[in-house]
Protein backbone atom coordinates (compact mmCIF):
# COMPACT_ATOMS: atom_id res chain seq x y z
CA UNK A 1 0.00 0.00 0.00
CA UNK A 2 2.26 2.24 1.39
CA UNK A 3 4.90 2.21 -1.81
CA UNK A 4 2.32 3.47 -4.31
CA UNK A 5 2.05 6.76 -2.53
CA UNK A 6 4.07 9.48 -3.84
CA UNK A 7 5.99 11.42 -1.52
CA UNK A 8 7.01 14.86 -2.46
CA UNK A 9 10.20 15.66 -3.16
CA UNK A 10 11.65 16.37 0.10
CA UNK A 11 14.56 19.08 1.25
CA UNK A 12 16.95 17.21 -0.09
CA UNK A 13 16.67 18.31 -3.46
CA UNK A 14 17.41 21.96 -2.61
CA UNK A 15 20.60 22.03 -2.09
CA UNK A 16 21.21 20.96 -5.48
CA UNK A 17 18.43 23.27 -7.48
CA UNK A 18 19.16 26.04 -5.52
CA UNK A 19 22.61 25.77 -3.22
CA UNK A 20 24.65 24.87 -6.38
CA UNK A 21 23.64 27.81 -8.50
CA UNK A 22 23.97 30.38 -5.03
CA UNK A 23 27.40 28.57 -4.31
CA UNK A 24 28.17 29.60 -7.60
CA UNK A 25 27.18 33.25 -7.57
CA UNK A 26 28.66 33.73 -4.36
CA UNK A 27 31.88 32.75 -5.56
CA UNK A 28 32.29 34.47 -8.73
CA UNK A 29 31.21 37.82 -6.88
CA UNK A 30 34.01 36.85 -4.14
CA UNK A 31 36.57 36.45 -6.73
CA UNK A 32 35.25 39.71 -8.84
CA UNK A 33 37.95 42.43 -6.54
CA UNK A 34 40.34 39.83 -7.19
CA UNK A 35 40.11 39.84 -10.75
CA UNK A 36 39.88 43.66 -11.12
CA UNK A 37 35.77 44.15 -10.86
CA UNK A 38 36.02 48.10 -11.15
CA UNK A 39 35.44 49.91 -7.78
CA UNK A 40 32.01 51.24 -9.15
CA UNK A 41 30.44 48.08 -9.89
CA UNK A 42 31.82 46.63 -6.18
CA UNK A 43 29.69 49.42 -4.53
CA UNK A 44 26.86 48.98 -7.10
CA UNK A 45 27.04 45.19 -6.11
CA UNK A 46 27.43 45.92 -1.99
CA UNK A 47 23.86 48.02 -2.32
CA UNK A 48 21.93 45.48 -4.48
CA UNK A 49 23.40 43.12 -1.72
CA UNK A 50 22.35 45.34 1.05
CA UNK A 51 18.78 46.12 -0.72
CA UNK A 52 18.47 42.29 -1.47
CA UNK A 53 18.60 41.35 2.13
CA UNK A 54 15.85 44.13 3.11
CA UNK A 55 13.87 42.93 0.14
CA UNK A 56 14.29 38.94 0.96
CA UNK A 57 13.29 40.01 4.62
CA UNK A 58 10.05 41.77 3.38
CA UNK A 59 9.32 38.75 1.48
CA UNK A 60 9.04 36.43 4.80
CA UNK A 61 5.97 38.78 5.60
CA UNK A 62 4.53 39.05 1.60
CA UNK A 63 5.35 36.12 -0.16
CA UNK A 64 5.99 33.42 2.49
CA UNK A 65 3.07 34.80 5.57
CA UNK A 66 0.58 36.95 2.93
CA UNK A 67 1.15 40.09 5.49
CA UNK A 68 1.72 43.26 3.14
CA UNK A 69 3.74 45.49 4.90
CA UNK A 70 4.11 49.26 4.17
CA UNK A 71 6.59 49.81 6.56
CA UNK A 72 9.31 47.45 6.67
CA UNK A 73 11.75 49.66 5.67
CA UNK A 74 11.03 51.15 9.56
CA UNK A 75 13.10 48.31 11.06
CA UNK A 76 15.61 49.04 7.82
CA UNK A 77 15.95 53.21 9.27
CA UNK A 78 15.92 51.96 12.61
CA UNK A 79 19.16 49.25 12.69
CA UNK A 80 20.75 51.84 11.17
CA UNK A 81 20.11 54.35 13.59
CA UNK A 82 20.61 52.10 16.59
CA UNK A 83 24.18 51.37 14.94
CA UNK A 84 24.96 55.08 14.64
CA UNK A 85 23.79 56.13 17.83
CA UNK A 86 25.61 53.48 19.70
CA UNK A 87 28.66 53.90 17.62
CA UNK A 88 28.98 57.89 18.40
CA UNK A 89 27.91 58.09 21.62
CA UNK A 90 29.40 54.51 23.45
CA UNK A 91 31.82 52.75 20.88
CA UNK A 92 32.10 51.44 17.45
CA UNK A 93 33.12 48.63 17.98
CA UNK A 94 31.09 46.06 15.92
CA UNK A 95 31.33 43.35 18.73
CA UNK A 96 29.22 45.55 20.19
CA UNK A 97 27.21 47.84 17.95
CA UNK A 98 25.90 45.22 15.36
CA UNK A 99 24.19 42.69 17.76
CA UNK A 100 22.82 45.86 20.04
CA UNK A 101 21.42 47.28 16.96
CA UNK A 102 19.84 43.99 15.74
CA UNK A 103 18.56 43.45 19.04
CA UNK A 104 16.78 47.34 18.86
CA UNK A 105 15.23 46.63 15.95
CA UNK A 106 13.44 43.38 17.22
CA UNK A 107 12.61 44.57 20.28
CA UNK A 108 10.93 47.48 19.27
CA UNK A 109 9.60 45.18 16.35
CA UNK A 110 7.64 43.11 19.16
CA UNK A 111 5.24 45.63 20.30
CA UNK A 112 4.37 47.03 16.67
CA UNK A 113 4.53 43.28 15.97
CA UNK A 114 2.18 42.64 18.75
CA UNK A 115 0.08 45.43 18.02
CA UNK A 116 0.09 44.78 13.76
CA UNK A 117 -0.31 41.48 13.31
CA UNK A 118 -4.43 41.84 15.18
CA UNK A 119 -5.15 43.59 12.02
CA UNK A 120 -5.23 41.99 8.24
CA UNK A 121 -5.02 43.35 4.52
CA UNK A 122 -5.66 46.87 4.15
CA UNK A 123 -5.53 47.52 8.14
CA UNK A 124 -2.50 45.46 8.67
CA UNK A 125 -0.68 47.91 5.85
CA UNK A 126 -1.89 51.05 7.09
CA UNK A 127 -0.90 50.24 10.90
CA UNK A 128 2.55 49.68 9.14
CA UNK A 129 2.43 52.44 7.43
CA UNK A 130 1.25 54.71 10.31
CA UNK A 131 4.25 53.22 12.64
CA UNK A 132 6.84 53.80 9.58
CA UNK A 133 5.70 57.67 9.67
CA UNK A 134 6.22 57.43 13.21
CA UNK A 135 9.84 56.25 12.83
CA UNK A 136 10.72 58.69 10.47
CA UNK A 137 8.92 61.54 12.08
CA UNK A 138 11.28 60.66 15.49
CA UNK A 139 14.43 60.23 13.34
CA UNK A 140 13.54 63.77 11.73
CA UNK A 141 12.55 65.45 14.84
CA UNK A 142 14.26 63.63 18.00
CA UNK A 143 17.59 66.01 17.04
CA UNK A 144 19.58 65.39 19.62
CA UNK A 145 20.06 61.75 19.16
CA UNK A 146 19.35 61.16 15.61
CA UNK A 147 20.39 64.46 14.22
CA UNK A 148 17.66 65.21 12.46
CA UNK A 149 17.34 66.23 9.12
CA UNK A 150 21.25 66.82 8.99
CA UNK A 151 21.29 63.02 9.49
CA UNK A 152 23.64 61.28 11.98
CA UNK A 153 27.84 60.79 10.82
CA UNK A 154 28.66 57.75 12.30
CA UNK A 155 32.41 56.73 13.24
CA UNK A 156 34.05 54.26 11.32
CA UNK A 157 34.08 50.88 12.83
CA UNK A 158 36.31 49.00 14.90
CA UNK A 159 36.67 45.28 16.54
CA UNK A 160 38.23 45.13 19.96
CA UNK A 161 39.86 48.56 19.43
CA UNK A 162 41.32 48.44 15.88
CA UNK A 163 39.92 49.58 13.12
CA UNK A 164 38.09 47.33 10.54
CA UNK A 165 35.92 47.58 7.13
CA UNK A 166 38.04 50.56 6.11
CA UNK A 167 38.93 50.01 2.32
CA UNK A 168 35.87 49.73 0.17
CA UNK A 169 37.28 46.10 -0.78
CA UNK A 170 36.97 44.74 2.47
CA UNK A 171 33.72 46.00 2.96
CA UNK A 172 33.09 44.51 0.03
CA UNK A 173 33.71 41.03 1.05
CA UNK A 174 32.17 41.59 4.97
CA UNK A 175 28.86 42.28 2.87
CA UNK A 176 28.87 39.40 0.72
CA UNK A 177 29.61 36.98 4.11
CA UNK A 178 26.79 38.97 6.05
CA UNK A 179 24.39 38.59 3.09
CA UNK A 180 25.27 34.85 2.24
CA UNK A 181 24.96 33.87 5.58
CA UNK A 182 21.01 36.07 6.53
CA UNK A 183 20.66 34.36 2.46
CA UNK A 184 21.00 31.09 3.76
CA UNK A 185 19.43 31.56 6.98
CA UNK A 186 16.54 32.97 5.89
CA UNK A 187 16.14 30.17 3.13
CA UNK A 188 16.46 27.52 6.11
CA UNK A 189 13.36 29.37 7.87
CA UNK A 190 11.38 29.82 4.82
CA UNK A 191 11.75 26.02 3.53
CA UNK A 192 11.50 24.60 7.49
CA UNK A 193 8.10 23.19 8.85
CA UNK A 194 7.74 26.53 10.32
CA UNK A 195 8.04 28.28 7.10
CA UNK A 196 5.45 25.86 5.47
CA UNK A 197 2.79 27.16 8.17
CA UNK A 198 3.34 30.63 7.07
CA UNK A 199 2.44 29.64 3.57
CA UNK A 200 -0.49 27.71 5.05
CA UNK A 201 -1.62 30.96 7.09
CA UNK A 202 -0.98 32.85 3.65
CA UNK A 203 -2.90 29.78 1.76
CA UNK A 204 -5.82 29.98 4.22
CA UNK A 205 -5.78 31.49 7.43
CA UNK A 206 -9.29 29.97 8.76
CA UNK A 207 -8.39 26.55 8.12
CA UNK A 208 -5.09 27.19 9.59
CA UNK A 209 -6.92 28.02 12.55
CA UNK A 210 -9.11 25.16 12.44
CA UNK A 211 -6.50 22.60 12.38
CA UNK A 212 -5.17 23.83 15.66
CA UNK A 213 -2.40 26.18 14.71
CA UNK A 214 -2.32 29.60 17.01
CA UNK A 215 -2.06 31.55 13.78
CA UNK A 216 -1.37 35.13 15.54
CA UNK A 217 2.29 33.71 17.26
CA UNK A 218 3.14 32.38 13.95
CA UNK A 219 2.83 35.64 12.23
CA UNK A 220 4.50 37.53 14.72
CA UNK A 221 7.30 34.76 14.67
CA UNK A 222 7.69 35.92 11.23
CA UNK A 223 7.26 39.57 11.63
CA UNK A 224 10.31 39.71 14.43
CA UNK A 225 12.11 37.28 11.73
CA UNK A 226 11.30 39.86 8.86
CA UNK A 227 12.39 42.51 11.00
CA UNK A 228 15.47 41.11 12.26
CA UNK A 229 16.96 40.82 9.10
CA UNK A 230 15.64 44.40 8.09
CA UNK A 231 18.08 45.31 10.93
CA UNK A 232 21.11 43.82 9.19
CA UNK A 233 20.55 45.19 6.09
CA UNK A 234 19.85 48.80 7.81
CA UNK A 235 23.05 48.24 9.55
CA UNK A 236 25.15 47.05 6.97
CA UNK A 237 23.78 50.25 4.81
CA UNK A 238 24.79 52.63 7.75
CA UNK A 239 27.60 51.15 7.65
CA UNK A 240 28.37 51.16 4.09
CA UNK A 241 27.70 54.96 4.25
CA UNK A 242 29.11 56.04 7.34
CA UNK A 243 25.59 58.15 7.43
CA UNK A 244 22.11 58.13 8.03
CA UNK A 245 19.51 60.39 7.60
CA UNK A 246 15.58 60.19 7.88
CA UNK A 247 14.69 59.08 4.57
CA UNK A 248 16.23 55.56 5.33
CA UNK A 249 12.91 54.96 7.26
CA UNK A 250 10.66 56.84 4.78
CA UNK A 251 7.60 54.65 3.78
CA UNK A 252 8.53 55.48 0.03
CA UNK A 253 11.47 53.57 0.92
CA UNK A 254 9.17 50.73 1.77
CA UNK A 255 7.09 51.13 -1.02
CA UNK A 256 9.96 50.78 -3.01
CA UNK A 257 11.32 47.82 -1.39
CA UNK A 258 7.48 46.27 -1.82
CA UNK A 259 8.33 47.40 -5.67
CA UNK A 260 11.78 45.22 -5.69
CA UNK A 261 9.32 42.40 -4.15
CA UNK A 262 6.94 42.12 -6.28
CA UNK A 263 8.83 43.06 -9.88
CA UNK A 264 11.19 40.00 -8.39
CA UNK A 265 8.39 38.29 -7.69
CA UNK A 266 6.97 37.47 -4.12
CA UNK A 267 6.67 34.13 -4.87
CA UNK A 268 10.14 32.94 -5.43
CA UNK A 269 12.50 33.39 -2.62
CA UNK A 270 15.08 34.52 -5.47
CA UNK A 271 12.14 36.86 -6.28
CA UNK A 272 13.50 39.83 -4.06
CA UNK A 273 17.11 40.07 -5.17
CA UNK A 274 16.00 39.35 -8.68
CA UNK A 275 13.74 42.84 -8.79
CA UNK A 276 16.47 44.55 -6.46
CA UNK A 277 19.28 44.13 -8.90
CA UNK A 278 16.78 45.38 -11.43
CA UNK A 279 15.91 48.31 -9.77
CA UNK A 280 18.94 49.14 -8.32
CA UNK A 281 20.51 48.38 -11.81
CA UNK A 282 17.92 51.01 -13.84
CA UNK A 283 18.13 53.26 -11.27
CA UNK A 284 22.22 53.84 -11.58
CA UNK A 285 22.04 53.61 -15.49
CA UNK A 286 19.07 55.86 -16.01
CA UNK A 287 19.72 58.02 -13.92
CA UNK A 288 22.60 59.42 -15.48
CA UNK A 289 20.68 59.67 -18.69
CA UNK A 290 17.54 61.16 -17.18
CA UNK A 291 16.36 62.25 -14.00
CA UNK A 292 12.70 60.72 -14.69
CA UNK A 293 14.07 57.05 -14.05
CA UNK A 294 11.04 56.47 -11.41
CA UNK A 295 9.10 56.94 -14.23
CA UNK A 296 10.31 53.95 -16.41
CA UNK A 297 10.55 52.37 -13.39
CA UNK A 298 6.64 53.15 -12.81
CA UNK A 299 6.19 51.72 -15.81
CA UNK A 300 8.19 48.58 -15.78
CA UNK A 301 6.44 47.93 -12.60
CA UNK A 302 3.03 48.57 -14.62
CA UNK A 303 3.79 46.66 -17.11
CA UNK A 304 4.69 43.73 -14.81
CA UNK A 305 2.42 43.56 -13.06
CA UNK A 306 -0.98 43.80 -14.92
CA UNK A 307 1.34 40.60 -17.47
CA UNK A 308 3.51 38.82 -15.41
CA UNK A 309 1.62 38.51 -11.61
CA UNK A 310 5.00 36.50 -10.74
CA UNK A 311 7.53 38.98 -11.86
CA UNK A 312 10.74 38.85 -13.59
CA UNK A 313 11.37 34.97 -11.93
CA UNK A 314 8.23 33.80 -13.00
CA UNK A 315 8.60 34.78 -16.18
CA UNK A 316 12.31 33.36 -16.66
CA UNK A 317 10.94 30.23 -15.39
CA UNK A 318 8.08 30.12 -17.35
CA UNK A 319 10.20 30.53 -20.65
CA UNK A 320 13.10 27.80 -19.45
CA UNK A 321 10.02 25.55 -19.01
CA UNK A 322 9.08 26.12 -22.43
CA UNK A 323 12.51 26.30 -23.74
CA UNK A 324 12.52 22.55 -22.17
CA UNK A 325 9.58 21.33 -23.31
CA UNK A 326 10.36 22.53 -26.86
CA UNK A 327 13.25 20.20 -27.26
CA UNK A 328 12.60 16.73 -25.54
CA UNK B 1 -18.92 13.24 31.25
CA UNK B 2 -21.22 14.86 28.22
CA UNK B 3 -18.18 15.44 24.92
CA UNK B 4 -20.26 18.08 24.32
CA UNK B 5 -23.33 20.03 25.99
CA UNK B 6 -24.81 23.02 24.24
CA UNK B 7 -26.34 25.34 26.76
CA UNK B 8 -29.06 27.90 26.37
CA UNK B 9 -27.26 28.94 23.20
CA UNK B 10 -28.27 32.12 20.88
CA UNK B 11 -27.18 33.60 18.11
CA UNK B 12 -28.44 36.60 16.64
CA UNK B 13 -27.82 38.53 12.99
CA UNK B 14 -28.82 42.11 14.36
CA UNK B 15 -32.43 42.07 14.62
CA UNK B 16 -32.48 38.15 12.74
CA UNK B 17 -31.94 35.47 15.29
CA UNK B 18 -30.17 31.96 13.52
CA UNK B 19 -30.05 30.20 16.98
CA UNK B 20 -33.03 30.63 20.04
CA UNK B 21 -32.34 29.14 23.19
CA UNK B 22 -30.47 25.31 21.78
CA UNK B 23 -29.76 23.39 24.33
CA UNK B 24 -27.70 19.69 23.03
CA UNK B 25 -25.59 17.28 24.76
CA UNK B 26 -23.47 14.42 23.12
CA UNK B 27 -22.59 11.65 24.67
CA UNK B 28 -18.84 9.93 24.29
CA UNK B 29 -18.66 8.20 21.55
CA UNK B 30 -22.22 8.78 19.96
CA UNK B 31 -23.11 9.47 16.61
CA UNK B 32 -25.56 12.43 16.09
CA UNK B 33 -26.79 14.19 12.84
CA UNK B 34 -28.06 17.23 13.20
CA UNK B 35 -30.52 17.54 10.16
CA UNK B 36 -32.98 20.69 9.21
CA UNK B 37 -34.29 22.53 6.63
CA UNK B 38 -31.74 25.63 4.90
CA UNK B 39 -31.00 28.21 7.26
CA UNK B 40 -32.28 26.30 10.26
CA UNK B 41 -28.73 27.49 11.79
CA UNK B 42 -26.62 23.82 11.29
CA UNK B 43 -23.58 25.62 9.97
CA UNK B 44 -24.12 28.42 12.84
CA UNK B 45 -24.34 26.11 15.59
CA UNK B 46 -20.75 24.29 14.42
CA UNK B 47 -19.62 27.65 14.12
CA UNK B 48 -19.80 28.47 17.62
CA UNK B 49 -18.74 25.54 18.85
CA UNK B 50 -15.97 24.84 17.50
CA UNK B 51 -15.04 28.59 17.72
CA UNK B 52 -15.15 30.47 14.56
CA UNK B 53 -18.22 32.22 15.75
CA UNK B 54 -19.24 33.89 19.36
CA UNK B 55 -22.51 32.99 20.51
CA UNK B 56 -24.84 35.99 21.77
CA UNK B 57 -25.62 34.27 24.82
CA UNK B 58 -25.39 31.03 26.22
CA UNK B 59 -22.36 28.42 26.48
CA UNK B 60 -20.28 25.18 25.28
CA UNK B 61 -18.74 22.77 27.28
CA UNK B 62 -16.61 20.34 26.22
CA UNK B 63 -15.60 17.46 28.58
CA UNK B 64 -17.19 19.19 31.24
CA UNK B 65 -15.00 22.42 30.81
CA UNK B 66 -16.17 25.52 29.59
CA UNK B 67 -14.99 26.69 26.42
CA UNK B 68 -17.45 29.50 25.15
CA UNK B 69 -15.93 31.95 23.02
CA UNK B 70 -12.43 30.14 22.32
CA UNK B 71 -10.72 30.38 19.35
CA UNK B 72 -10.83 27.64 17.07
CA UNK B 73 -7.16 26.43 18.17
CA UNK B 74 -7.57 26.54 21.71
CA UNK B 75 -10.70 24.28 20.41
CA UNK B 76 -8.89 21.83 19.00
CA UNK B 77 -6.38 21.27 21.63
CA UNK B 78 -9.25 20.03 23.18
CA UNK B 79 -9.82 17.86 20.78
CA UNK B 80 -12.28 18.92 18.68
CA UNK B 81 -11.93 19.17 14.69
CA UNK B 82 -14.23 20.00 12.34
CA UNK B 83 -15.11 20.54 8.65
CA UNK B 84 -16.82 23.22 6.77
CA UNK B 85 -20.05 22.98 4.62
CA UNK B 86 -17.71 25.02 1.53
CA UNK B 87 -14.05 24.08 1.50
CA UNK B 88 -11.60 25.49 3.20
CA UNK B 89 -8.21 23.59 1.95
CA UNK B 90 -4.73 24.81 0.80
CA UNK B 91 -5.82 25.34 -2.94
CA UNK B 92 -2.06 25.69 -3.95
CA UNK B 93 -0.82 23.55 -2.00
CA UNK B 94 -0.41 19.33 -3.26
CA UNK B 95 -2.68 17.00 -1.71
CA UNK B 96 0.18 16.26 0.65
CA UNK B 97 1.25 19.49 1.80
CA UNK B 98 -2.65 19.73 3.01
CA UNK B 99 -2.25 16.87 5.05
CA UNK B 100 1.40 17.73 6.25
CA UNK B 101 0.15 20.97 7.59
CA UNK B 102 -3.05 19.36 9.34
CA UNK B 103 -0.33 16.23 10.70
CA UNK B 104 2.31 18.48 12.00
CA UNK B 105 -0.38 20.54 13.89
CA UNK B 106 0.34 17.93 16.32
CA UNK B 107 4.22 18.02 16.27
CA UNK B 108 4.97 21.95 16.68
CA UNK B 109 6.63 23.50 19.10
CA UNK B 110 10.71 22.76 20.50
CA UNK B 111 9.11 19.30 21.33
CA UNK B 112 7.74 18.58 18.23
CA UNK B 113 11.05 19.64 16.41
CA UNK B 114 12.80 17.59 18.92
CA UNK B 115 10.20 14.64 18.14
CA UNK B 116 10.83 15.09 14.52
CA UNK B 117 14.41 15.51 14.49
CA UNK B 118 15.10 11.89 16.35
CA UNK B 119 12.47 10.42 13.97
CA UNK B 120 11.27 12.49 10.85
CA UNK B 121 9.43 9.44 9.47
CA UNK B 122 6.21 9.48 12.42
CA UNK B 123 5.03 12.59 10.50
CA UNK B 124 5.34 10.91 7.50
CA UNK B 125 3.67 7.93 8.17
CA UNK B 126 0.69 9.51 9.68
CA UNK B 127 0.07 11.53 6.81
CA UNK B 128 0.18 8.54 4.80
CA UNK B 129 -2.09 6.99 7.19
CA UNK B 130 -4.50 9.45 6.63
CA UNK B 131 -4.22 9.83 2.98
CA UNK B 132 -4.61 6.37 2.56
CA UNK B 133 -7.60 6.42 5.20
CA UNK B 134 -9.37 8.87 2.54
CA UNK B 135 -8.48 7.34 -0.56
CA UNK B 136 -6.00 10.21 -1.66
CA UNK B 137 -2.95 8.76 -1.32
CA UNK B 138 -2.42 7.75 -5.40
CA UNK B 139 -3.14 11.88 -5.92
CA UNK B 140 -0.87 12.70 -3.06
CA UNK B 141 1.16 15.22 -5.32
CA UNK B 142 -1.30 16.76 -7.38
CA UNK B 143 -2.20 19.99 -6.28
CA UNK B 144 -5.66 20.91 -5.31
CA UNK B 145 -7.12 23.30 -7.53
CA UNK B 146 -6.99 20.26 -10.00
CA UNK B 147 -9.11 17.98 -8.23
CA UNK B 148 -12.50 17.15 -8.81
CA UNK B 149 -14.71 18.55 -6.57
CA UNK B 150 -15.57 14.91 -4.86
CA UNK B 151 -11.96 14.35 -4.24
CA UNK B 152 -11.49 17.71 -2.71
CA UNK B 153 -14.54 17.20 -0.17
CA UNK B 154 -12.61 13.83 0.63
CA UNK B 155 -9.18 16.08 1.55
CA UNK B 156 -11.93 18.39 3.60
CA UNK B 157 -12.34 15.16 5.51
CA UNK B 158 -8.98 14.21 5.82
CA UNK B 159 -7.61 17.85 7.39
CA UNK B 160 -9.96 17.24 10.13
CA UNK B 161 -9.35 13.53 10.90
CA UNK B 162 -5.34 14.34 10.72
CA UNK B 163 -6.04 16.20 14.06
CA UNK B 164 -6.71 12.94 15.64
CA UNK B 165 -9.58 14.63 17.49
CA UNK B 166 -12.02 13.23 20.01
CA UNK B 167 -14.93 14.80 18.90
CA UNK B 168 -15.43 15.25 14.92
CA UNK B 169 -17.78 17.99 13.72
CA UNK B 170 -18.49 17.23 9.81
CA UNK B 171 -20.96 19.71 8.16
CA UNK B 172 -22.48 17.97 4.96
CA UNK B 173 -19.27 16.21 4.27
CA UNK B 174 -20.82 14.38 1.10
CA UNK B 175 -22.21 17.28 -0.48
CA UNK B 176 -21.68 17.18 -4.19
CA UNK B 177 -20.08 13.82 -3.97
CA UNK B 178 -20.87 11.27 -6.63
CA UNK B 179 -23.30 8.17 -4.89
CA UNK B 180 -19.74 5.92 -5.46
CA UNK B 181 -17.79 9.04 -3.56
CA UNK B 182 -20.63 9.09 -1.00
CA UNK B 183 -20.62 5.48 -0.39
CA UNK B 184 -16.74 5.07 0.31
CA UNK B 185 -17.14 8.15 2.79
CA UNK B 186 -19.76 6.80 4.67
CA UNK B 187 -18.03 3.27 4.97
CA UNK B 188 -15.13 5.37 6.10
CA UNK B 189 -16.66 7.31 9.05
CA UNK B 190 -18.45 4.50 10.13
CA UNK B 191 -15.33 2.28 10.36
CA UNK B 192 -13.69 4.97 12.55
CA UNK B 193 -12.82 4.21 16.28
CA UNK B 194 -15.91 4.08 18.33
CA UNK B 195 -14.50 6.20 21.21
CA UNK B 196 -14.30 9.66 18.51
CA UNK B 197 -17.83 11.70 18.79
CA UNK B 198 -19.14 12.46 15.95
CA UNK B 199 -21.46 15.49 14.99
CA UNK B 200 -22.37 15.22 11.43
CA UNK B 201 -24.83 17.71 9.61
CA UNK B 202 -26.59 16.18 7.04
CA UNK B 203 -29.49 16.28 4.35
CA UNK B 204 -29.63 13.30 2.81
CA UNK B 205 -31.90 11.44 5.35
CA UNK B 206 -30.26 7.49 4.54
CA UNK B 207 -27.18 8.80 5.39
CA UNK B 208 -28.60 9.77 8.41
CA UNK B 209 -30.10 7.11 9.29
CA UNK B 210 -27.32 4.76 8.46
CA UNK B 211 -24.58 6.87 10.12
CA UNK B 212 -26.30 8.37 13.62
CA UNK B 213 -27.54 6.64 16.65
CA UNK B 214 -29.34 9.99 17.81
CA UNK B 215 -30.36 12.93 15.75
CA UNK B 216 -31.42 16.86 16.70
CA UNK B 217 -33.88 18.23 14.25
CA UNK B 218 -33.28 22.27 13.97
CA UNK B 219 -35.77 24.38 12.71
CA UNK B 220 -35.74 28.47 12.26
CA UNK B 221 -32.96 28.40 15.02
CA UNK B 222 -34.43 26.42 17.56
CA UNK B 223 -34.92 22.63 18.35
CA UNK B 224 -37.68 21.23 17.14
CA UNK B 225 -37.43 17.02 18.06
CA UNK B 226 -34.35 15.59 19.44
CA UNK B 227 -34.27 11.72 20.25
CA UNK B 228 -32.61 8.12 18.91
CA UNK B 229 -32.63 7.53 15.57
CA UNK B 230 -36.35 5.66 15.52
CA UNK B 231 -37.63 8.06 17.42
CA UNK B 232 -36.93 10.51 15.10
CA UNK B 233 -38.07 8.45 12.35
CA UNK B 234 -41.43 8.36 14.19
CA UNK B 235 -42.00 11.73 14.73
CA UNK B 236 -44.28 13.43 12.49
CA UNK B 237 -43.24 17.44 12.83
CA UNK B 238 -39.67 15.93 11.42
CA UNK B 239 -41.59 14.73 8.89
CA UNK B 240 -43.78 17.59 8.03
CA UNK B 241 -40.84 20.17 8.46
CA UNK B 242 -38.82 17.49 5.81
CA UNK B 243 -41.83 17.33 3.89
CA UNK B 244 -41.15 17.75 -0.38
CA UNK B 245 -37.72 18.26 0.12
CA UNK B 246 -36.19 14.98 1.10
CA UNK B 247 -32.81 16.12 -0.82
CA UNK B 248 -30.82 19.17 -1.65
CA UNK B 249 -28.39 19.82 -4.17
CA UNK B 250 -24.65 21.06 -2.72
N1 LIG C 1 -22.80 36.24 9.09
C1 LIG C 1 -24.15 36.22 9.00
N2 LIG C 1 -24.85 37.37 8.97
C2 LIG C 1 -26.19 37.35 8.88
N3 LIG C 1 -26.92 36.24 8.80
C3 LIG C 1 -26.29 35.05 8.83
C4 LIG C 1 -24.87 34.99 8.92
N4 LIG C 1 -24.50 33.68 8.93
C5 LIG C 1 -25.65 32.98 8.84
N5 LIG C 1 -26.72 33.79 8.77
C6 LIG C 1 -28.10 33.39 8.69
O1 LIG C 1 -28.37 32.51 9.74
C7 LIG C 1 -29.26 31.49 9.31
C8 LIG C 1 -28.68 30.15 9.65
O2 LIG C 1 -27.59 29.92 8.79
P1 LIG C 1 -26.81 28.54 8.78
O3 LIG C 1 -25.71 28.67 7.80
O4 LIG C 1 -26.47 28.18 10.15
O5 LIG C 1 -27.91 27.55 8.22
P2 LIG C 1 -27.78 26.01 7.89
O6 LIG C 1 -28.74 25.30 8.74
O7 LIG C 1 -26.38 25.57 7.96
O8 LIG C 1 -28.28 26.00 6.40
P3 LIG C 1 -27.75 25.18 5.13
O9 LIG C 1 -28.49 23.89 5.12
O10 LIG C 1 -28.13 26.02 3.97
O11 LIG C 1 -26.29 25.02 5.27
C9 LIG C 1 -29.49 31.70 7.84
O12 LIG C 1 -30.73 32.33 7.65
C10 LIG C 1 -28.38 32.62 7.42
O13 LIG C 1 -28.79 33.47 6.39
MG1 LIG D 1 -24.99 24.92 6.73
Amino acid sequence: MTAEVITPRRAGSYPIRIGIPFAVVMLLLAIGPLVGLPKFLQSLVVEILTFSLLALSLNVLLGYTGLVSLGHAAFFGVGGYALGIIASRFTPDIAITLPAAIAATVLLAIPVGWLSIRLSGFYFLMITFAFAQMVFVAAFRWKRLTGGSDGLIIPAPTLFGVPVLQGSQQFYFFTLAVFAICCVAMFAVVHSQFGRTLVGIRENTARMRAIGYNVRRYKLAAFLIGAAFSGVAGVLNALFNLFIAPESAHWTQSALVLVMVLIGGAGFFVGPIVGTAIVIALQYWLSSYTEYWGLVLGLLFIVLISGAREGVTGLLVQIYRRSHRATP
Amino acid sequence: MTAIRVDDLSKSYGHFSALASVNLTVEPGERRAVIGPNGAGKSTLFNIIAGQRLPTSGDIYVYGTKTTGLRPDAMWTHGLSRTFQRNQLFKNLTVWENVELACAARYRGWAGFAARRSNVSALERDIVDVLEQVKLAHISSAQVTNLAYGAQRQLEVALALAGKPKILLLDEPTAGMSPAETEAMLSMLSRLPRDITMLIVEHDMDVVFSIADAITVLNLGEVLADGSRDEIRANEDVGAVYMGRQRREA
